[in-house]
């Protein structure tokens, strides 16, 4: 019933759903807005059907808070938005931060700001998922290229926000969000399905330094738990002093950049004696890859840089193709933002930028140029 | 997490002594007590209680607190928070909890402005009141919150001062046992800010005030209860309805999707033949 093993050619909003459903996920509290409305249509169809809940909040903020306390009354949850929902979301996202609540965010990506295009794609909230709370927050995000990948990328967003105690984003695009292709839902068996560490009652789990991530204490078990926004000591108790600040900020930093290796992967295609390497992740990859055969067809050794995982950043990855390649190209729907972190790693002169904010996905032919140029 | 912040005066050490009665005069298993509150100096309350609890963001202890009802109905949710948090910034979140009848129960300290930030006003000012952002007269007339509590739906409305700790102690008791939304407002003084800026007297003189200008009427119009500085607080029980609640509502929904799945030939996702 929650994992409906079996081939299927849907939506990837559907997928989307299906993989949350799948990781167990059984609380999901949303607003409708396009394009990533279907997700929460599916939802209230399918959590009813597994013994779980669907509520329509009132708006964004408020379904960003629900989940935070379903996370905390022990059950998975998740909300979906898009780039407008996602700013109302954005001041929990750092409550989710700081109280350290398993949850899982998913933004399928229009064009911005404001308005923008509700009904074309876009790839402008990329920044805004990492910078967007105040104060310095760590999260997760992935960004899916296919609807199998909308699936995929979704269990693995539920595992890692559960296994870091941090909210995690599927940064997808209204492309991926909307298009129809096969995918596949395996059987349970092969799903690998991580749960939040749970505190104990004998003192076996008692959260010791340096470890990073706290077993979780959550409602109704006993603990008297006690969590705030406001900056605590390491029992949870509002704590003024500097130095509790500066200790907590730090671990809620580093809990997930000291594990960046063990969570942003990428693909590579075509790398091994690539000496041009198109950078790009989201439905933009799959023009990329178009490109990269192309031009390998030409004679050119290019190669496809797919991120997967955008934050924490594959800093790593990116400075050893930078080391071996002569020229990046980065092609993004928007004014430049994964390009930045791209620069950052590689250096402002290897890295060729190649926009566009309209309304479509580049063509491999827009990417080919820039990688031929 | 004791001492407490709250000034000398304040009425929210009341509130929570009058919860702490009515809870451990209650049949409740404190294990299962979850204490919300929000932003302000009354948003402290749930880190002086021993139970689990949690401290929101501005406004949304209520949006939370659905979230974990619904998550875990098993929960006593209570939502405790101010009057410009749960009914300002918060005041959507308010409405819809209420229209919905989730079972959680609000009490609301009402003090008449925002203490925590050094006293400006909110939606609950009284007509002319001076505070720190209204500094020639508060020209915004102010929410009548019992009123507003029972349009939206709520099935329980009560009034009470910090002065009619008995009845409060009640009122909470009759909202622990009771399922629903529940609304409780809480006149409170703010001899520091609200107080000294209107010239009312020190602590015990705003105690006095609330004692003398207060009339206890059960079942009254709501409409008619609105709170003015030179009139008659009306205090009592207004209303105590039964409705169906929030999550046995949901519950029964869900039950009859799965009897209804177990007899369809349709699933909700079609596979790919071959």
């Amino acid at each position: 019933m929650s994992v409906l093993t079996g081939t299927y050619f849907s939506q990837g909003d559907i997928a989307c759903a299906e993989g949350a459903i799948a990781s167990g996920c059984r609380f999901f509290a949303g607003y409708p807005i396009t394009p990533a409305t279907e997700i929460a249509e599916h939802m209230a169809r399918r959590l009813p059907e597994v013994g779980g809940a669907y509520i329509q909040m009132e708006d964004e903020l408020a379904s960003m808070a629900a989940i935070i306390g379903a996370s905390y009354a022990g059950i998975k949850s998740m909300t979906a938005t898009s780039g407008p929902g996602f700013s109302l979301m954005v001041e929990n996202i750092g409550l989710a931060v700081m109280t350290e609540a398993p949850c899982v965010v998913v933004n399928v990506m229009r064009g911005g700001p404001s308005t923008g295009t509700p009904t074309s794609t876009g790839q402008q909230d990329v920044m805004q998922a990492k910078w967007g709370p105040h104060g310095d927050c760590e999260i997760i995000a992935l960004a899916p290229a296919s609807v199998q990948e909308m699936f995929d990328f979704t269990v693995e967003a539920f595992n890692l926000s559960e296994t870091y105690r941090v909210p995690a984003i599927v940064l997808a695009d209204e492309t991926v969000g909307h298009l129809r292709e096969r995918f596949i839902i395996p059987e349970s068996s092969f799903l690998k399905i991580r749960e939040r560490k749970k505190k104990q009652h004998d003192l076996s789990s008692d959260f010791q330094e340096p470890e990073l991530v706290p077993p979780m204490a959550c409602f109704g078990e006993g603990f008297k738990v006690f969590a705030t926004g406001l900056t605590h000591d390491s029992q949870g108790r509002p704590d003024t002093r500097s130095d509790a600040h500066s200790v907590l900020v730090t671990r809620l930093c580093e809990k997930i950049r000291k594990n960046s290796d063990r969570i942003a992967h990428v693909k590579q295609i075509y790398m091994e004696d690539a000496k041009v390497a198109v950078v790009s992740y989201g439905s933009v990859s799959r023009s990329a890859l178009e490109a990269v055969k192309m031009a390998r067809k030409e004679g050119m050794k290019a190669g496809l840089l797919k991120l997967d995982v955008l934050w924490p950043f594959p800093e790593r990855q990116v400075e050893d193709v930078a080391s071996s390649v002569s020229r990046i190209v980065v092609p993004e729907m928007n004014c430049g933002q994964i390009l930045r972190e791209v620069q950052r790693v590689a250096g402002i002169s290897k890295v060729v930028f190649l926009p566009k904010v309209g309304e479509h996905v580049h063509t491999p032919f827009e990417i080919l140029d820039a990688v031929r140029s | 997490m004791i001492p407490h912040i709250w000034c000398e005066g304040c009425g929210n050490g009341i509130i929570l002594n009058c919860f702490i009665k009515a809870v451990q005069e209650s049949d409740l298993d404190t294990n299962k007590l979850v204490v919300v509150s929000g932003i302000g100096c009354i948003g402290r309350i749930s880190g002086y209680i021993n139970s689990d609890g949690f401290h929101t963001t501005h406004g949304r202890a209520i949006a939370f607190a659905t979230g974990a009802k619904i998550a875990n109905p098993s929960l006593d949710v209570v939502v405790i928070s101010g009057d410009g948090d749960l009914f300002a910034i918060g005041g959507n979140h308010f409405i819809h909890a209420a229209r919905r009848n989730l079972d959680i129960k609000v009490i609301c300290s009402n003090n008449f402005n925002y203490g925590m930030t050094g006293g400006q006003s909110g939606p609950t000012t009284p007509l002319e009141a001076w505070t720190m952002t209204t500094p020639y007269g508060n020209i915004e007339r102010p929410f009548n919150l019992v009123h507003l509590a029972s349009a939206s739906g709520a099935v329980y409305v009560a009034r009470w001062t910090v002065m009619h700790v008995t009845r409060l102690i009640n009122s909470i008791k009759r909202t622990l046992q009771k399922k629903g939304f529940t609304f409780i407002e809480v006149v409170s003084p703010c001899p520091e800010l609200f107080g000294r800026y209107n010239r009312m007297g020190d602590a015990s003189e705003m105690l006095r005030w609330l004692s003398e200008s207060s009339e206890i009427h059960h079942g009254y119009d709501t409409s008619m209860a609105d709170i003015g500085l030179r009139q008659k607080l009306i205090l009592g029980e207004f209303v105590d309805i039964e409705k169906p609640e929030y999550s046995d509502l949901l519950n029964a929904a869900n039950l009859r999707v799965r009897e209804t799945l177990a007899k369809q030939e349709r699933p909700t996702l079609v596979k790919l033949e071959g």
